[in-house]
């Protein structure tokens, strides 16, 4: 069998591909990459299947051993030589991932994908759930699969890395606007990325958005890119591990082409909303 | 029905009530909506979630709008028997909060006929609704960081079984030993919206 052999598994290291979805209505969340267009381009670039199983690597430190041939690249947050360029290792072979400048997560594809168990139709792990692979150790043994197309030729893929500092995304109202006094206060502030954050979401930190009434809401669906609300009014962005449904009010949502790039903030950057166009 | 927005891939669906939601569900899961991917009820509302290679929002909203719910819901789905130790922590409790003994409460909650109305907290922890008398039972005032699998509970108009071990907030009245939600069988959740419930009292 073809596979690859985990000898440090840095900070937090997962599988993820293209998730779950479909299965809410069993309490099943999507999960899948933060950053699903990083994780997409790095199968890409391999000849892969878009939603191939990639690990997903949280500020760096992994290191892996090729136990055969096999092609890899890195995508996200920019620490490899491999990055967004695919690489031939030789059995023995080892890739090491250092400390990204910037971003969070880096993607490591493998050509024919990672071939672990699914559960439930994906291999993806969800952290809030427990579904999927565990979280990966030293000394994991990852099956690889069969390369399915051909390698597409690109040497380098010339996208942007993750940026530090301030971030700028674009939101959309969310269903209860109409429980906050000011919603708009959420596109006129600055929210600092707090330490409490992970793959279910972005903990914000800022000037309180106030609540137009008290009471209860019963929880209903949302999906990643929700602004929810709790009664302390720092806001939490949802990321890949959202719960299907939740409690507090939701008061916009995170356009979701710019969800990814939510999920390559570090703890201490600064996040701004503006509208977006409709 | 009000339709309210949810970013640039969903809609939220609001609705009068549970009988509302379970209508529109499986009117919406009979016949799908090109490029609805996914359709997660709740209490009150239903979301939609969509495919924006497949569909646009105003596309949904139309379809939706013009769905017919589904009448009677409660009563059509397959039935599910659960046995059921009633030895749960808080049954005492629970039995006082009602004004009644713990042999009525066994007799209330195995004489109901419950309903899946959606499932959320976990994987295949279903939300449970009675036909007949509504049951009112506040949650424990502090949540335990740890409740077994197949604990059988109570809360609020509800009713549940936990999947497996999880913090919980919900009164405990008993433990099955069916498993609610098992990955490797097909389908995995027991307790999908729509399914009828029946607890008995394992001998």
């Amino acid at each position: 069998m073809r596979t690859l052999t985990v000898l440090a598994p840095g900070p937090l290291t997962t599988v993820q591909d293209g998730g779950r979805p479909g299965q809410g209505a069993l309490g099943i969340g999507r999960s899948g990459a933060c950053d699903r267009a990083a994780a997409a381009l790095a199968n890409r670039l391999l000849g892969n299947a878009p939603d191939a199983a990639v690990l997903e690597a949280t500020l760096g430190g992994l290191v892996l051993r090729a136990d055969v041939h096999l092609v890899v690249t890195t995508t996200g947050a920019r620490c490899s030589a491999a990055h967004n360029a695919p690489l031939t290792l030789r059995a023995g072979d080892e890739l090491r991932l250092g400390q990204p400048a910037a971003g969070l997560r880096t993607y490591v594809a493998v050509r024919g994908g990672l071939a672990v168990e699914p559960v439930l139709g994906s291999r993806a792990t969800d952290l809030l759930s427990g579904l999927g692979p565990p979280v990966l150790s030293a000394g994991d043994v990852l099956p690889v699969g069969s390369a399915a197309g051909p390698m597409p030729g690109v040497d380098v893929a010339p996208v942007p890395d993750p940026p530090g500092g301030e971030v700028t995304v674009r939101v959309l109202p969310g269903p209860r606007t109409d429980w906050f006094t000011d919603p708009a206060a959420l596109t006129g502030a600055a929210w600092e990325v707090t330490g409490e954050s992970n793959r279910i979401g972005l903990r914000l930190a800022g000037t309180p958005l106030e609540r137009a009434r008290t009471g209860e809401l019963a929880s209903e669906g949302m999906v990643r890119g929700a602004l929810q609300v709790p009664p302390s009014g720092q806001p939490v962005l949802f990321l890949a591990d959202a719960p299907v449904t939740g409690g507090y009010p939701v008061v916009g949502y995170v356009e979701d082409a710019d969800v990814d790039r939510c999920g390559q903030l570090r703890p201490g950057q600064t996040l701004r909303f503006r509208a977006a166009a409709r | 029905m009000r339709v309210l927005p949810s970013g640039s891939t969903a809609l939220l669906v609001e609705l009068d009530g549970l009988d509302d939601v379970l209508g529109l569900y499986a009117a919406l899961t009979a016949e799908p909506i090109e490029g609805v991917v996914d359709v997660v009820p709740a209490a009150r509302t239903v979301l939609l979630v969509t495919d924006p290679a497949v569909t646009g929002l105003a596309a949904v909203e139309d379809a939706v709008r013009r769905t017919t719910p589904r009448a009677g819901e409660r009563g059509g789905g397959e039935t599910v028997e659960l046995p059921v130790v009633y030895d749960g922590a808080d049954l005492a409790d629970v039995a006082a909060h009602l004004g009644v003994d713990t042999a009525e409460v066994v007799r209330r909650h195995t004489g109901a006929e419950w309903t899946v109305a959606f499932c959320g907290f976990a994987p295949g922890f279903g939300y449970l609704v009675p036909d007949g008398e509504p049951w009112d039972v506040p949650r424990r005032p502090s949540p335990r960081t740890r409740v077994p699998p197949g604990s059988v509970a109570l809360a609020g108009e509800f009713s549940g079984v936990y999947p497996r071990e999880s913090p919980g907030g919900w009164q405990l009245v008993g433990r099955t030993d069916v498993p609610v939600f098992d990955v490797d069988r097909e389908p995995a959740a027991l307790l999908r919206p729509g399914v009828r419930v029946r607890f008995t009292e394992a001998g």
